[in-house]
């Protein structure tokens, strides 16, 4: 049995760091900095900005923190009282709230000098982020992705490159220089980089015991999100990876010992990580597998290291959520297989349509190919509102009882 | 070997003696504002009923929404499972189980040895559950015992088109002022139940016999509907409500022999 101690994840204290002076640098005034501020949407290109030096501030990592800090729901309630429906997603009412009253827990992000929309993930983000432009009076770029159910059509390669295209010109646009292409190859590199090694990282749980769950993953996340095309992230990911591996030396695991492995769909409940985390954790089941936070290295065979720009079109076109039914039931009978887990359950996300619509076939689907039992969770990643404890408690206890 | 099995349900507090496989008592009283005095009080009223004594009892296993709440118990597990144990007794050819209670539905599909196969439950929306018809009931001022027998009494099934119960109440209310039937206002409800509970039963491929449990079960007008959605019938067990408390008995018998 390893000590709480040893069960801790080291490396986490160093992504603090990171994360605090990525924040203390988007925050210090522009005139120190002389850098331009960018906020972009979590599955949109970010590699592009660190070419031009312009800091990318993700209004839903933003929402991550104010949803693990438990104060989302009242953000939410302020967007609603500002006329927003209580059935928009809760990372857009947090984020256009938090414009307004500098809420959550860094008082707001700094204001952006444009806006970079990328509805790969959703069409929620097309209206947010026309309500930021016209609050904060900037330009936005927006990059129109096409859904590919299963492939990926010709045409839709012409259309996106095209609008990369249209994007480099916005950014000489707004920066006033022009772009820098070599800098972007240097970028490029660098991302592919870092994704291939978050895609190891996730990769050690396929070791039995895990030696981290999916609710470290989340957390860890945050650098390939944010940072991927720096060198930061891929020094930090190199560290990771080899606290990942000493571990799997040492047999050291967050759930010991590990009865269950099971897989999570959608997005983490993130005010309620450490309950459903304890929660499993005392049925002896650890999430080894997550679909979410392997959609930040899902597309890298897609990517071209030496027409980095170019493979932009097609790797961020056909990221997870931009895909059909049948394509994310596979990613998932794969992962099955891939983590040999026991189970799969599921969230469904009150506030994130694209993730959970088709949830109850992709559980057919997976439960159909895996023979796998499923479990389907309502809640919602960020509005406490939509949470029922008991409730998903009763659930929790009765599929593990079924295991 | 005796075993007790202690359900704590939103509305009614179960309870079951079992001796050797057999019943020996059960009991049933509503759970009130004290989910661990309502406990007590059943385990209690159980003993009296059996004539037995707490120390006769080997193993006492809680269920229900309040089974964290019952100290005396030596583990609890869920309903979900004890249902599915209680069916094994009560009724073992059942293939699937609706349990419709005061506050949750479930559908519970058993294997051929009758272990759950699958559930689901409603979501966190009242409609389909017991506290649905106990706000259309007084809406419509009749007893909650009296919808069934009203809606045999319908010559019309009006439509109810709401799921959220709130809406759903001023809907009825709406209804009534227009002058519709209370039956076919009540056959309506019943209806809406139903179709609630025939999506959930698609979810995990529900299929015969069915057996439906819980307090809903004592309404014959909703077990008339899901047999005419079902197409099936759908058998009520004599002891439909203390269902989950027998099945729990019986997990505390199992865990010792
Ligand atoms: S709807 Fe889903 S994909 Fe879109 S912003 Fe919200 S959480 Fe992200």
């Amino acid at each position: 049995m390893a000590t709480p101690d040893e069960k801790k994840i080291k490396a986490d204290k160093r992504l603090r760091e990171i994360m605090t002076e990525y924040y203390i640098e988007a925050k210090t005034p522009k005139e120190q900095t002389g850098k331009k501020i960018a906020w972009i949407t979590s599955g949109g290109p970010v590699e592009p900005l660190h070419a031009m030096d312009v800091i990318p501030i993700y209004p839903e990592n933003y929402g991550a923190m104010c949803g693990a800090a438990k104060m989302s729901t009242e953000l939410c309630e302020k967007a609603e009282e500002m006329g927003y429906s209580s059935d928009l997603c809760s990372y857009a009412r947090g984020d256009i709230a938090s414009a307004a009253v500098n809420g959550g827990p860094i008082g707001g992000l700094p204001e952006p000098d444009m806006l970079i929309c990328c509805n790969n993930i959703c069409g929620t983000v097309l209206k947010w982020y026309q309500v930021l432009a016209r609050y904060f009076d900037v330009p936005l770029f927006v990059l129109d992705t096409p859904v590919c159910h299963t492939g990926y059509e010709k045409e839709t390669d012409i259309y996106v490159r095209h609008q990369i295209g249209e994007y480099v010109a916005f950014l000489e646009a707004v920066c006033g220089r022009s772009f820098d292409y070599d800098r972007m190859d240097e970028v490029g590199t660098l991302s592919v980089k870092a994704q291939k090694l978050w895609q190891k990282v996730l990769d050690t749980t396929v070791n039995k015991p895990a030696p981290m769950t999916c609710f470290d993953a989340f957390f860890h996340l945050a650098m390939i999100v944010t940072l991927r095309g720096t060198q930061t992230a891929v020094d930090y990911y190199e560290l990771l990876l080899e606290e990942m591996n000493d571990r799997i030396c040492k047999g050291i695991s967050k759930v010991e010992p590990e009865r269950y492995r099971l897989i999570w769909d959608n997005l983490p409940v993130w005010y309620k990580m450490r309950w459903f985390s304890d929660k499993f954790g005392a049925h002896n089941a650890g999430f080894v597998a997550d679909t979410y936070t392997s959609g930040w290295c899902g597309t890298l065979p897609y990517l071209d290291e030496n027409d980095f720009l170019g493979s932009m079109a097609e790797s961020y076109t056909r990221i997870f959520l931009n895909t059909g039914i049948d394509h994310m039931a596979d990613n998932i009978v794969k992962m099955v297989e891939k983590y040999d887990a026991d189970g799969v359950v599921f969230h469904s996300n009150r506030s994130c349509k694209p993730y959970s619509f088709g949830q109850y076939d992709i559980q057919r689907i997976v439960g159909e190919k895996t023979g796998t039992p499923c479990l389907m969770i309502e809640a919602d990643m960020c509005d406490e509102r939509k949470f029922s404890e008991t409730q998903v408690e009763t659930r929790i206890d009765a599929f593990i009882e079924m295991l | 070997m005796i075993t007790a099995g202690i359900d704590i349900g939103s509305t009614t507090a179960k309870g079951a003696i079992l001796k050797d496989g057999h019943i020996e008592a059960v009991t049933v009283m509503s759970t009130g504002y004290d989910p661990k005095g309502a406990a007590e009080t059943v385990f209690q009223t159980l003993l009296e009923k059996a004539g037995l004594d707490r120390k006769d009892l080997e193993a006492v296993v809680s269920t229900g929404y309040g089974r964290k709440n019952v100290g005396f118990a030596g583990r609890s597990v869920t309903e979900i499972t004890c249902h599915a144990a209680g069916a094994r007794l009560l009724s073992p050819t059942a293939a699937t189980i609706v349990d419709i209670g005061g506050q949750d539905s479930k559908v519970i599909v058993l294997d051929s040895t009758g272990k759950v196969a699958d559930f689901t439950m409603n979501d966190k929306c009242a409609a389909g559950t017991g506290r649905f018809l106990e706000v259309m009931a007084s809406a419509l001022q009749i007893d909650l015992a009296s919808l069934a027998e009203f809606s045999a009494r319908a010559d019309a099934t009006v439509a109810i088109s709401s799921v959220c119960t709130v809406f759903a109440e001023s809907e009825v209310i709406s209804l009534i002022s227009k002058g519709e039937k209370r039956e076919n206002i009540i056959a309506g409800i019943h209806a809406a139940i139903g179709s609630r509970i025939v999506s959930m039963a698609g979810r995990v491929k529900a299929r015969p016999p069915y057996i439906m449990t819980g307090g809903v079960a004592l309404n014959r007008g909703v077990v008339r509907v899901l047999e005419e959605r079902f197409q099936s019938d759908v058998t009520v067990p004599e002891l439909a409500q203390v269902n989950g408390a027998v099945g729990a008995a019986l997990i505390a018998a199992d865990r010792n022999g």
